[in-house]
């Protein structure tokens, strides 16, 4: 007899807007197996996911748990068939102890016992071969046992299918072994794990077959045994698209900046930058490619003074004054603007860095320098002016210059927000993911400002997504992986899959960094 | 000795309707609402506490506990009702908790006043005041005279009215509720961390209406008690402005206390014996306004090294304040 699958998606779409997030997908996850879904970022396996876990409802397509048409419209009704997911944010109470987090919400008959709850939280600890002291508060907790907590507040529930969005992503290798144990342990119990992932060596530790998505389509499902990495990144990066951006030769390039051996820590003392080292040039597009928090962010803010530096140095040559090289590590970030550096960093809610949502254009263009000009009176005038010409220049749509910039549209949001960047007249520019959630022709006017800005012999640094567009607009491409540098390569001739593979897997370095 | 005492027995009266502001704000505050109108509605549960059995006595009733009964739904219900419309602006509407509430405590002391001024104009006695009968019950001891008599601890156990132990009460359900039970930890989680209890299946606007409406009830107790109470006020009879900064206070303890039902009796105790330590032991150089300041004064002092220990159990519900928008596309 065959086995009903434990879950099956048959020809699932949705679409938030006008963005297709998953298109006609199908999929299947048995019982006793670990099945990796595999994918860039934005290739709609998160979204996929949570259709199965009840956040999201699918707009087509059908759902089938153990062989029965489902409709899962909450969390609850996804527990309730007995799928739970363990989300990449955490959501727990931070002042409760673990048992309280894992019951938290059940409505159970009969006393409130703890000691009970404690018991069985231990046997489930000890029959899947976790490590957790049930009556440990989480804000005493490391990364790697919240997440045993989520784990066990989802087995706690019942669960048999369990997904698991990056769960790698946080923890360290050793951590990421014991998970792995633990995850073979459920697997063996007769589980159904589906694990989110686009580390490629996680795939072929853990995983019995790995379905393949990209940009919302489905690719397909292989045996992990039958393959290997270098086709699951084919599969996962694709084909290059030619999209015509421009690529003017870089004009008598000068060493900008040398970044050498910088490491940064984060809040809890982990590495988020480890040894990197690179130069960016003036008159050339400086790309950063990596997986979504491989350390772009730490880079940038590193360079403009907003992150401190554990060690290493930051090495800057203003043009006025080519003689001179200044060390930029440890001083203030309005020095460093005053030298010539400026970021452009558009965070994944947009408006959350640079701009302020309720107020105007004029505002916005005057926040970065309200220490110049009148000091209790300042001068708007200049700044109106500057505001009118954005505005004008880069076709901005806005009511009037005094709307508050949150009630326009995205994209005219990073206009502003680029367009006062360019204004200061920097050496170097850094526009980290300029164009997120831009349409195709407001990406391109950026496109053409950073060329623009590249002609006037400024050394722009790109931090983008889209492997496509790296791979047209710039120069030279920096590719992080874990907070380290996994190569350098030129623009010019490498391929997408090259890019692909750095991004996923620290290789050889390619060395294209400097003339 | 006697002086202790009387001055002890005379701090459990004063602390009683801090203790019912301080449970009703603390409940209210566990579930993630900052509702600064704590003084409105004391006043709101004060005047309907007290208009109540005058009305019944007005239309020829003359049994004081059908009046006693009376005086504590009409409190309940008038403060609740407050509570009520800060919820609908603050969890439904997502009003800023701080305006809504400092404008509801502006509203009650206005109505309290001015019903308690228009009742009492037009009363021929000039006043708004129940009988002695209805008085009497809400001052005198519970307990039968053999217990009030024991030496010293007749007094300072068994002496008072109705309404302390019912605060004592009160706070000793709220203390098991929250820390015992499966309702009292979704609460806790509400106030904590709204997005963690949706996710869960818990209802946050179920809980933080029915935490808002049942603590602003209770804070209303607090207000009837001062209007009622003769060794707080007249007793019996509205005062203008008879509540005199006691909501205030409240919130205030609810910071002193760190948000713990079982600090919050000890603490309403010593700020009720601060209160009116100046009648008992008066220093003759200390002007008696200093010994008004003084309570605000130790909890802007708790306030500063509670955020200086950093002890993570001891902080103020993490949400506290912040109204709830469940995350969408």
């Amino acid at each position: 007899m065959q086995s009903v699958n434990a879950v099956e998606l048959r020809n699932v779409t949705k679409t938030f807007g006008s963005v297709v997030a998953n298109n006609n997908v199908s999929l299947s996850i048995k019982k006793g197996e670990i099945l990796a879904l595999l994918g860039e970022n934005g290739s709609g396996k998160t979204t996929l996911m949570n259709m199965l876990a009840g956040i999201y409802f699918p707009d087509n397509g059908q759902i089938l748990v153990d062989g029965k048409e489902a409709a899962i419209r909450s969390p609850k009704d996804a527990l309730d068939l007995k799928i739970g997911m363990i989300h990449q944010h955490f959501k727990l109470v931070d002042v409760f102890t673990a048992a309280e987090n894992i019951v938290l919400g059940l409505k159970e008959k009969g006393k409130f016992d703890r000691k009970a709850i404690s018991r069985q939280i231990r046997e489930i600890s000890a029959r899947y071969g976790f490590d957790l002291d049930p009556d440990k508060k989480i804000y005493d907790m490391a990364v790697s046992e919240k997440q045993t907590v989520e784990i066990i507040k989802v087995l706690y529930r019942g669960a048999d299918i369990l997904i698991l969005d990056e769960p790698t992503a946080v923890l360290t290798p050793q951590e990421t072994e014991k998970l792995f144990a633990v995850l073979r342990n459920m697997k063996a119990d007769g589980k159904a794990i589906v694990i989110i992932t686009h580390k490629l060596n996680e795939v072929m530790a853990i995983s019995d077959r790995v379905s393949i998505l990209r940009k919302g389509e489905y690719i397909d499902t292989v045996e992990t045994r039958t393959t290997n990495s270098q086709a699951l990144t084919d599969m996962m990066v694709g084909r290059a698209v030619t999209l015509n951006i421009d690529r003017p030769q870089p004009e008598n390039p000068q060493r900008r900046l040398v970044v050498k051996d910088l490491t940064c820590l984060d809040g809890q003392g982990v590495k988020v930058l480890d040894g990197v080292s690179f130069s960016a040039m003036g008159g050339e597009i400086l790309g950063i490619a990596g997986i979504a928090g491989s350390g772009q962010k730490e880079l940038c803010e590193a360079i403009a003074g907003l992150h401190p530096v554990s060690s290493g140095q930051i090495l800057y040559s203003n043009p006025r004054d080519p003689d001179q090289v200044e060390s930029l590590v440890g001083r203030s970030p309005m020095e460093i603007r005053n030298l010539g550096v400026s970021l452009a960093f558009v965070p994944e809610d947009r408006l959350g860095m640079g701009l302020v949502g309720s107020m105007g254009m004029t505002g916005n263009m005057m926040l970065k320098s309200y220490d110049r000009g009148g000091r209790f009176f300042p001068d708007t005038k200049p700044f109106r002016t500057l505001a009118e010409e954005i505005r004008e220049k880069l076709e901005v749509v806005t009511p009037s210059i005094n709307t508050p910039v949150r009630k326009l549209s995205g994209g005219n949001v990073q206009k502003v927000l680029v367009g006062r960047e360019i204004a200061s007249a920097p050496a170097l520019l850094m526009a980290a993911y300029p164009v997120r959630g831009l349409d195709i022709n407001a990406s391109y006017t950026i496109y053409r400002l950073l060329n623009e800005q590249k002609a006037k012999g400024v050394a722009v640094i790109y931090v983008g997504e889209d492997l496509d567009v790296l791979l047209e607009l710039c120069d030279r491409i920096l590719v992080l992986c874990g907070g380290k540098v996994s190569g350098i390569a030129d623009g010019r001739t490498v391929t997408k899959e090259e890019i692909g593979l750095m991004m996923t897997q620290v290789g050889e370095v390619r060395d294209h960094d400097g003339t | 000795m006697n002086n202790l005492i009387n001055f002890l027995t005379a701090g459990i009266l004063a602390a009683a309707p801090l203790l019912f502001g301080v449970l009703g704000e603390l409940l209210t505050e566990k579930s993630g609402s900052l509702n600064l109108g704590v003084e409105g509605m004391m006043f709101m549960g004060g005047i309907a506490g007290i208009m109540g059995p005058y009305y019944y006595e007005k239309a020829g009733g003359t049994n004081p506990y059908v009046a006693l009964v009376i005086a504590l739904v009409c409190a309940l219900v008038c403060a609740g009702l407050g509570a009520l419309v800060f919820s609908v602006l603050t969890i439904t509407l997502r009003a800023n908790q701080n305006v809504t509430g400092l404008a509801l405590t502006m509203f009650g002391t206005g109505f309290g006043n001015y019903f308690g001024e228009a009742i009492g104009h037009a009363d021929p006695s000039g006043f708004l005041s129940v009988s002695a009968s209805v008085k009497s019950l809400f001052n005198s001891p519970v307990f039968p005279d053999p217990l009030v008599n024991l030496p010293v601890v007749g007094k300072l156990l068994f002496s008072h009215n109705f309404m302390v132990y019912l605060a004592v009460i009160l706070a000793m359900i709220l203390a098991y509720v929250l820390g015992r039970t499966r309702t009292g930890l979704n609460l806790r989680s509400v106030g904590e961390s709204p997005a963690t209890a949706d996710a869960a299946g818990i209802s946050v606007t179920k809980y933080r209406y029915l935490a808002a409406v049942i603590g602003g009830a209770i804070t209303g107790l607090g207000g009837l008690y001062l209007v009622m109470n003769a060794a707080a006020g007249v007793g019996g009879a509205w005062v203008h402005g008879c509540i005199d900064g006691y909501g205030w206070l409240a919130v205030a303890l609810v910071i002193f206390a760190v948000w713990s039902p079982t600090r919050a009796l000890w603490c309403s105790l010593i700020f009720g014996g601060l209160a009116c330590m100046r009648y008992y032991y008066p220093i003759s150089f200390i002007p008696a306004s200093i010994y008004d300041i003084v309570p605000y004064i130790v909890t802007a002092v708790v306030l500063v090294f509670v955020s200086l220990k950093h002890s993570r159990s001891n902080q103020p519900p993490e949400s506290l304040g912040l109204s709830y928008f469940r995350e969408e596309r």
